[in-house]
């Protein structure tokens, strides 16, 4: 009873969404179909693209020892920290939920919320190969304007979310991170 | 494409090296990946569903009538907006935007809709809230909306050139 309850807990979310639509199905066929096929097409993509990315977040925390992440990416890593934060996250490949397991990772290691913050900036909106989609598509001026603004832009947000985060937050941070990682 | 069989490599070259140095430390990282996966499918599996639910409203005809035919601020807000709530991969996402293009929306739109679609999360919000929290969660999202006018007001000019 107690393991039901848990489990129902933990799949809350998944359970409202799926009622949902299966309602929107039982209301409009059409329009329940849509919402089908396309949650058929993202688990696809989930399953595909999801594995290595978990693989290599496992590998990080047993190999990266916490000294080395906290030179590199850590409170004082200045220049450096930034631009590894940006490699790292234009390089992979993924939707922008597989960003944030890895941030747990990067934040349990040392790395600064700084850091973390322009990582999932660059995940988002640097990724190589979305740039790849965006050139041939909206045109060079279109796509090298994007990422000359972005660079940017991502690196302040990144300082000024640091910024915005109190004491208390960090320690919110630093629990939710260490419950996704240790449990 | 070639970027997935790259992560792919990537993460098989590492175990190689990571299972010939150490076996032992090699089944602790990969244990420590599945609990990662495991932590967080739930939420994953929310996200999927809900994304099917509002794509299934938001169909490609649809957002690119909505930001299409409305110009100016008014439109480059909404295509903001639609942006933010919609979750597509790039390879559907960029030929979408293209589209828009030769539909005649303008550059400043579609500046919005692309820059909040990537960089805005609201139904992958749970996840997010889930390692951030509530408040590190929202604030990013909303500099990242803001953010996103001001990188559709520089294509809109650039463009424009």
């Amino acid at each position: 009873m107690f393991l039901m309850k848990k489990i129902i807990k933990h799949y809350l979310f998944f359970i409202i969404a799926a009622i949902a639509s299966i309602i929107i199905f039982i209301l409009n066929a059409e329009l329940g179909r849509r919402a089908f096929e396309t949650t058929v097409y993202s688990l696809q993509e989930m399953l595909i693209v999801i594995p290595p990315i978990f693989v290599l977040l496992g590998l990080l925390d047993v190999w990266v020892p916490k000294e080395t992440m906290v030179k590199f990416m850590g409170e004082n890593s200045g220049i450096k920290g930034i631009i590894l934060a940006i490699i790292a996250g234009s390089v992979a490949a993924g939707p922008l939920y597989g960003a944030f397991p890895v941030s747990a990772v990067f934040l349990k290691k040392g790395a600064s919320l700084r850091n973390v913050f322009i990582f999932i900036g660059a995940w988002s909106t640097t990724k190589i190969p979305m740039f790849l989609f965006e050139y041939p598509g909206l045109g060079p001026r279109f796509a090298v304007t994007r990422l000359l603004v972005d660079i940017p832009g991502i690196i302040i947000i990144g300082f000024v979310l640091a910024a915005c985060m109190k004491e208390r937050d960090r320690k919110l941070i630093n629990e939710k991170i260490m419950e996704s990682t240790e449990k | 494409m070639i970027f997935i069989i790259f992560t792919y490599a990537l993460a098989v070259i590492f175990l190689l090296f990571s299972f010939i140095k150490d076996r032992k430390k090699t089944k602790t990282g990969l244990k420590k990946a599945w609990k990662a996966f495991e932590n967080i499918l739930p939420q994953f599996l929310g996200i999927i569903v809900l994304v099917g639910i509002l794509m299934a409203f938001l169909d490609p005809e649809t957002i690119s009538g909505l930001i299409g035919q409305s110009s100016g601020w008014v439109g480059t807000i909404l295509a903001g907006l639609v942006g933010a709530v919609t979750l597509i991969p790039g390879f559907i996402a960029f030929p979408t935007a293209a589209l828009l293009l030769k539909n005649d929306a303008g550059y400043m739109q579609i500046g919005a809709f692309v820059s909040s679609l990537m960089m805005v999360g609201v139904a992958t919000f749970p996840v997010e809230k889930k390692y951030f929290g509530f408040k590190a969660s929202l604030l990013r999202n909303i500099f990242a909306l803001g953010f996103s006018f001001i990188v559709a007001f520089v294509l809109g000019w650039v463009c424009s050139l």
